[in-house]
């Protein structure tokens, strides 16, 4: 096994608008190593998101992409479904509402892994029994707007890892879940990572979140890669202001409260 | 301890639909102290956007009362309805939807002073760029237009017109949710400094305990349209005694060093 997943060299992306050109993405060179779960930190603006899409080629047409992406674990491009998993901040919008849940699933198992219907409908089941949708049998013939936010996304992840793929890229999957459900999916991701070796990208506005299980933490700032490195160090002696000033405005129940609190 | 500024009781909200009832408020009390925060969290659909459209009269419930400065809020109507609004005002999450796209920061500041009557046509230029200058905000802005802001500048736009009609009460949706981090820490320091300065109670819905916890005196959880538990902030977070107090403490992402 190759040391290096995927080498982000120069990456430039801008998207065209109105005849110019925003740079959305500037000279980003970044290593991916196999296996790891690497964290993109980033507020709005930052490119994190144009980073993710462009890693898995879904850039709109405006978008404009100068540097070199290299793909030493898969010797060539990889293949959406096949070779990686996306997983988008919005799952309503990502499933298709006039197929069942089983059926969507079974799609992707069907047409990468090469199994007729009975056993891609097989492995569906066997999908959401594992990212622990409740009851499986009734699920397979549910459409996604009888599930709950956090269910969508479930199968949203049952369908992205359907086809044994080596990279699995989430796009803010949990900021628009309840934070309950927020600690459920993260923990859902880390595990079905670890059980099956695949490499995480994992994109968030939130450094803590990212913090619990990243192996590596990448903070991007209106288009740059301010920093990159192991989630311990960049926490504990960020090298840049901008990451420690992230730190700085990260509130927990730790935080001191701003208001003063009365004797009642 | 003096009465609270706002006390309501046994508020219940069914909604009917595809043959099913769905109990959004189910007998929830809660009360505001006087220049005080009481934060409102729960899970999605737990029923904290439902209670606070229901004080601000933009949800009529099925059963409940609610008293506000000694006002029985929930049966007020016309000119006694409009003359209160003055004193409950609101800020939502998303505020590009909660303002006019065509209006200016100007005239968005402007209508609230017109409509409750507040100095004259010569008098509002000057107070709305006082209200500008309050939430750190340049007066020229009053010019700009609202879609041209930043997600953040709308926010202190939206304060400002929360707080142009000096309210007693603000009702936060979800306030600083949207907004980036850096955003949100300066954002709750205004809100804080707002407070401390003119006295308003605010209730602060949100699904983040710990940014609950951080700006409020007191807590309320809810959860399936009932109020699970309610107390000092302190001692929901320190204790929760409920199952979803629990689940929401634990649910918090902790900065972890090593």
């Amino acid at each position: 096994m190759s040391k290096t997943f995927a080498r982000l060299s120069g990456l430039t992306v801008g998207y065209d608008a109105d005849g110019q050109t925003g740079a959305a993405l500037e000279a980003v060179d970044l290593e991916i190593v196999p296996g790891e779960r690497l964290a993109i930190i980033g507020e709005s603006g930052s490119g994190k998101s144009t980073l993710a899409l462009t890693l898995a080629g879904l850039l709109p047409d405006n978008a404009r992409v100068t540097g070199h992406i290299a793909w030493p674990a898969y010797g060539e491009a990889p293949l959406a479904g096949r070779d990686y998993g996306f997983v988008f901040q919005d799952a309503g919008a990502s499933l298709n509402p006039v197929l069942s849940v089983g059926e969507q699933i079974a799609e992707v198992a069907q047409r990468h892994l090469g199994m007729g219907w009975h056993e891609a409908y097989g492995r569906a089941r066997h999908l959401l029994e594992r990212v622990r949708i409740p009851q499986p049998d009734a699920a397979l013939h549910t459409y996604p707007h009888q599930l709950s936010g956090g269910q969508r996304q479930r199968v949203c992840i049952a369908s992205a890892i359907a086809a044994r793929p080596k990279l699995l890229i989430a796009d803010e999957p949990t900021s628009a879940l309840d934070m309950v459900v927020q600690a459920e999916i993260v923990a859902l991701l880390e595990e079905l990572v670890r059980e099956d070796g695949m490499t995480l990208l994992f994109v968030t506005h939130d450094i803590a979140l990212a913090s619990g299980f990243a192996d590596r933490i990448a903070v991007f700032r209106a288009g740059r890669l301010v920093e990159a490195g192991p989630t311990a160090e960049v926490l504990s002696r960020p090298r840049d202001a901008y990451t420690a000033s992230l730190i700085a405005s990260h509130i927990d129940l730790a935080t001191p409260p701003l208001v003063a609190e009365d004797a009642a | 301890m003096s009465a609270p500024l706002l006390s309501a009781t046994g508020i219940s909200k069914t909604y009917a639909g595809g043959g099913r009832r769905i109990a959004a408020l189910d007998n929830a009390s809660i009360t505001v102290g006087r220049g005080e925060t009481l934060g409102l969290v729960g899970p999605s659909g737990s029923g904290k956007s439902t209670l606070a459209r229901v004080l601000l009269r933009l949800i009529e419930p099925d059963a409940g009362r609610a008293d506000f400065d000694g006002v029985d809020l929930l049966s007020l109507r016309g000119e006694g309805l409009r003359a209160t609004r003055r004193r409950i005002q609101m800020v939502f999450q998303d505020p590009l939807a909660a303002f006019n796209p065509r209006a200016t920061v100007g005239s968005a500041l402007t209508d609230p002073l017109r409509i409750h009557r507040i100095g004259n046509g010569a008098e509002q230029p000057a107070a709305v760029a006082r209200l500008l200058e309050r939430v750190g905000l340049d007066p020229t802005f009053a010019s700009r237009a609202i879609h041209e802001i930043s997600g953040g500048q709308r926010q202190r736009v939206a304060i400002a017109r929360a707080i142009s009609t000096r309210p007693e009460l603000i009702v936060l949706d979800e306030a600083v949710s949207a907004l980036d981090v850096s955003v949100r820490a300066k954002i709750l320091d205004l809100l804080v400094g707002l407070q401390r300065e003119q006295g308003i109670a605010y209730v602060f819905v949100s699904h983040d305990l710990a940014v609950v916890r951080a700006i409020s005196h007191s807590i309320a959880v809810m959860d399936a349209g009932r109020i699970v538990e309610h107390g000092p902030a302190r001692d929901i977070v320190a204790n929760p005694q409920s199952a979803t107090g629990r689940a929401l403490v634990a649910a918090v992402p902790r900065l972890l060093h090593a």
